[in-house]
């Protein structure tokens, strides 16, 4: 590992971006937070995370319009979005994927799941 | 004087245009082009009406009793006039039964009698034969009139004219009266020769009335002002010499009844019409013709009286001896020539129906029913048929000529006419009620036929013997057996009237009585009841109703060969075929043998030799079950239940369109609330996984690393903590939302006191506030209306809103007001405080089940349902909830109960 990953957590549910920060600590990333899609947005384009915890209902911001414009940024290409909903529907899930998300997650999710799925996406499983 | 050779030769000449037109009726209706199919044919040849006797008698009947020569036409217009209400009625019978003559009506309707169909024969023939009679003569006696032989006098039998004119007719009318046997007893070319020969005798009289009122005379004034300085005649142009009304009314109801009656009219009218949409133009078309025929009646009888010295000249041949007397010789050969007209258009048809009558009602069923007969008679009946049919045409002319012979000059012929109306009207009970009345019965009809029938024959027929010398004229003059009270034109004393009218009143009497007595007197049989219906419901019915009444076993092999013995095998086929294909079935062989077939066959059959007959030949090769009264009433009952049902299919149908109808908008609205109820199971649940979220990851934490340090150890599990009293408070009030929106919470009233109850909230719900740091105000009146409401509910309202309030004010000084007043209508609880406020967009949507306005801490720990719930609960006490908010200044949430809650302990404290 050369270099410390940056992780943003995109969330407005205060408890649950306390528990996914101490998590992604606890795997020595970089953690930044934002809790509402603009703040998500600003803050992918100033500090260039290598990853994003996007929740999907959002204040301002839905996670898919967020994810929708990363995605449609060339500049934000590098970006991974693993997208996080409470919402656990199939059509959710597929809208999520179509938008350009790299992985879906549904709450509650399993927190090793979760690392693992993190890890995986910035090619830290070997 | 005009030669015999040259009259000889034009009525010739005239009857062989006659067999023209006939022949070319035939072939166009071969053709496939019918000649008759077209109203003007149709009301033309209902003026079969105006025969000879009307021709040169209403010139008669005018110059002795002016006016009164009308009733005799103004009954068939009354008649046309409710054409159909009458006619139509009987059009539409006839033609679903194939009905062939009237004896074949009467018999089918009364359960196609034997009995009933011979006696109306019967009396049909008997009534008509000197009828026909009398035509002969009037030709006869007008070709004497105009070669200047001894009229009456006829001289040998073999040089008389009449007797070789009815040989002429009857050639005539076996050639296209029996051409071939129809299923329909319709014959075209017959139809065709008799609607022109009704406009040959049109012209003959209209030309003979021009020249007799404008050229003999100087018009109509000329002819009127003359006349009312004759003395003898002046009194015609009054209503003096009509008669009583009573005898008016009486000729008027005879002829329009004779009308109907008439074999002959019966044939053209019923049995001859191709369309009964003719019936509507004959309506008015056949009142047209009788006046145009009648319009020079009167100056024609005028000219007669004022050119002829009195009684030199029979009034009766006025139409022929004006013009011959004043030299207009081809004016007299026509006029001649419209009178033949009159007189052979009569006799055929009459010949036609009485002989299809004979025939179908009278010999058929008795050579049918004769087991003997059957063994002999030839497999092919077609041919015995027909000469049955010619037959009875040469014996019905011969038996008018021989009458004619020997009746002469006779009263008993010459008033024959209006004699022949009275019998032909006894059937007028039994047809008419027939068709009006289901209670009807055989035995009623049959009395009143025979009962009318003698009355007629001792009141009209005799007497007019008796005054032909055949009898002796003593009963007439003084009553049978001496019995004044029996004479018979004076019966019971009756003698304000003429003999006709006094006839018509008895005979009538004595047959509507037999009628209606014996009909009441018996219940209507099986049979009876289901012609009845049949006859009686024809306008309301489809025609096929009198299979229904058919129950047994047939088979189609029988049916055919019996058919084919009648019509022919080629032509039963191609009516069976053609029924198959109505069926839906290719072939004859599939056919099921059912009382649609049986009744089918039946029709066919009836169309060639009547109902009566087909009736027995059909019951020979079926076997059938006798139904009983009940059955037959039964199958009425549903009849008519399944009319009372259709009428209600229908309502119900339209009564169904509405309920689809809202079926539709309230499937919308169900599916509108089925959306709205996806997206409240949706939010439900996604607010079910964000606190569970929180508990799975810190648990999971907690269990991972159990060297988590004490003081991250206890944030997380407060954090977990707190976020199980959020899912339990979640689950609370979804439950409780969901029990108040289906109507099955429970509601504990109470009297409340609300200063009371706001004192309560601010006790508990101030800890809340005071942890915000935030201050809470009571600003409250010494006194409320006492409301009755529950008071846990209010509570909860209470609650919630002073939560919320707390949760929005600022950090700093932050303050929460409850104000509560009363008003005129309602009692008002305002909960105001001082945080940022609610922009006006999202003011709508706080009350909306999840929706959460932000809090101060960026964090909204409600569920999203206590406003729906506050303002649910509110509502159902009538009241209402609101917010009224500038942002930046704070907010104002507010409910209403209307006073009309008030307990009703405070009710009445109030009042005193």
């Amino acid at each position: 590992m050369t270099d410390t990953k940056k992780i943003l957590i995109a969330d407005d549910e205060p408890n649950i971006v306390i528990s996914l920060e101490f998590l992604m600590k606890r795997e020595g990333f970089a953690v930044s937070i934002a809790v509402d899609g603009e703040e998500a947005i600003d803050k992918i384009r100033s500090e260039s995370p290598d990853l994003v915890l996007l929740d999907v209902m959002m204040p301002k911001k839905s996670g898919f319009e967020v994810c929708q414009e990363v995605k449609g940024d060339p500049s934000l290409a590098a970006t991974r979005i693993l997208m996080l909903t409470a919402k656990g529907r199939d059509t959710e899930m597929a809208k999520g994927l179509a938008l350009g998300a790299d992985a879906y997650m549904t709450k509650p999710f399993s927190t090793k799941d979760l690392v693992e799925q993190v890890r995986q996406l910035l090619g830290l499983t070997a | 004087m005009l030669s015999g050779s040259v009259i000889v030769g034009a009525s010739f000449a005239y009857l062989v245009v006659l067999f023209g037109v006939a022949l070319y009726g035939d072939r166009r209706a071969d053709a496939g082009r019918s000649l008759i199919a077209n109203p003007w044919v149709y009301a033309l040849s209902l003026a079969v009406y105006c025969t000879a006797w009307t021709y040169y008698g209403s010139v008669g009947r005018a110059a002795t009793a002016g006016l009164g020569f009308l009733p005799v036409y103004l009954g068939p217009t009354l008649v046309m006039g409710v054409s159909w209400l009458v006619l139509l009625k009987m059009v539409r019978i006839s033609k679903a039964y194939r009905i062939t003559s009237i004896a074949d009506f009467i018999a089918s309707r009364y359960g196609k009698s034997r009995l009933l169909a011979s006696m109306v024969t019967l009396v049909a023939v008997v009534g008509i034969v000197p009828y026909i009679a009398l035509q002969l003569k009037a030709v006869s006696s007008e070709y004497g009139l105009l070669t200047g032989a001894h009229p009456g006098n006829a001289g040998d039998w073999y040089r008389d004219t009449a007797l070789y004119m009815a040989l002429v007719l009857a050639a005539f009318t076996m050639i296209f009266g029996t051409r071939h046997l129809d299923a329909t007893e319709r014959h075209e070319g017959m139809v065709a020769a008799i609607a022109f020969e009704s406009i040959v005798k049109l012209i003959a009289f209209l030309a003979v009335g021009v020249v007799v009122t404008y050229f003999i005379f100087d018009g109509w004034e000329d002819l009127f002002v003359s006349a009312a300085i004759a003395p003898d005649l002046a009194s015609l142009l009054s209503m003096d010499n009509v008669g009583s009304k009573a005898d008016w009314f009486a000729l008027t109801v005879l002829s329009a009844l004779a009308f109907l009656m008439l074999p002959r009219q019966f044939q053209v009218a019923v049995v001859e019409n191709v369309d009964e949409r003719h019936l509507k133009r004959a309506t008015w078309l056949f009142p047209l013709y009788l006046l145009l025929i009648n319009i020079f009646v009167l100056p024609i009888a005028l000219g007669g009286m004022l050119r002829f010295p009195a009684d030199v000249i029979d009034p009766d041949s006025f139409v022929l001896t004006l013009p011959l007397s004043e030299g207009y010789a081809t004016l007299t050969l026509l006029a001649f020539i419209g009178g033949l007209s009159a007189a052979t258009s009569m006799v055929i048809v009459e010949t036609i129906a009485l002989s299809t009558m004979v025939c179908n009602d009278l010999v058929m069923p008795l050579l049918l029913s004769n087991a003997r007969f059957r063994r002999w008679a030839p497999h092919d009946l077609t041919g015995l048929l027909l000469l049955i049919r010619r037959g009875a045409i040469v014996v019905i002319l011969l038996l008018g000529y021989l009458y004619f012979r020997l009746a002469g000059q006779a009263y008993a012929l010459v008033s024959i006419g209006l004699i022949s109306f009275a019998a032909v009207v006894q059937f007028a009970p039994a047809l008419l009620g027939g068709m009006y009345w289901r209670g009807a019965t055989r035995n009623g009809a049959v009395a009143g036929l025979a009962a009318g029938f003698a009355v007629w024959l001792y009141t009209l027929l005799l007497p007019s013997f008796a005054k032909s010398g055949w009898l002796p004229m003593a009963f007439v003059e003084s009553g049978i057996f001496g019995i004044e009270l029996l004479m018979p034109e004076r019966l019971f004393g009756f003698d304000e009237v003429n003999a006709t009218t006094h006839a018509l009143f008895w005979s009538m009497a004595a047959n509507i009585g037999a009628f209606v007595a014996v009909s009441l007197w018996r219940p209507p049989t099986a049979v009876e009841a289901g012609q009845a219906s049949v006859f009686v419901d024809i306008l309301k019915r489809e025609p096929r109703g009198a299979a229904r009444f058919w129950r047994g076993q047939a088979k189609i092999d029988d049916l055919l060969a019996l058919l084919a013995r009648f019509l022919g095998a080629e032509r039963v086929r191609a009516n069976f075929a053609s029924y198959a294909r109505s069926r839906g079935v290719e072939y004859i062989e599939e056919l099921e043998a059912d009382g649609d077939l049986v009744h089918f066959a039946e029709t066919l059959l009836a169309g060639a030799i009547g109902s009566v007959s087909a009736r027995v030949m059909i019951a020979s090769v079926v076997q059938e079950e006798t139904l009983g009264i009940e059955e037959v009433m039964n199958i009425l009952d549903e009849a008519s239940q399944v009319r009372a049902y259709s009428r209600e299919l229908e309502e119900k149908s339209r009564a169904l369109e509405a309920a689809t109808q809202e079926l539709r908008a309230a499937n919308e609205r169900l599916q509108e609330l089925d959306r709205v109820k996806d997206d409240f199971m949706s939010s439900v649940t996604h607010e079910l996984r964000t606190p569970l979220t929180s508990i799975r990851a810190f648990s999971e934490m907690l269990l991972d690393d159990p060297k988590t340090d004490l003081a991250e150890r206890k944030r997380f599990l407060g954090i977990i903590v707190e976020e199980t009293e959020r899912l339990t408070r979640l689950v609370n009030q979804v439950l409780d939302l969901a029990k108040i929106e289906s109507g099955h919470a429970q509601w504990h009233e109470t009297d409340v006191d609300l200063i009371d109850l706001i004192e309560h909230v601010a006790d508990t719900a101030g800890q809340l506030v005071k942890s915000r740091r935030a201050q809470l105000l009571l600003d409250l009146p010494p006194a409320v209306t006492l409301l009755r409401v529950d008071r846990d509910r209010l509570i909860q309202v209470l609650t919630n809103l002073i939560g919320n309030a707390a949760r929005f004010v600022p950090e700093a000084g932050g303050e929460v007001r409850v104000v509560l007043r009363e008003t005129a209508d309602a009692v008002r609880v305002d909960v105001c405080d001082n945080g940022p406020g609610i922009p006006a967009e999202a003011q709508a949507e706080i009350f909306e089940k999840f929706r959460q306005a932000s809090g101060s801490g960026g964090k909204p720990t409600g569920t999203g349902l206590g406003l729906p719930i506050s303002r649910q609960i509110i509502e159902h006490f009538g009241g209402h909830l609101w917010v009224s908010s500038t942002p930046g200044e704070g907010a104002v949430f507010s409910f209403e109960l209307p006073r009309t809650l008030a307990s009703p302990a405070a009710q009445t404290a109030e009042a005193s």
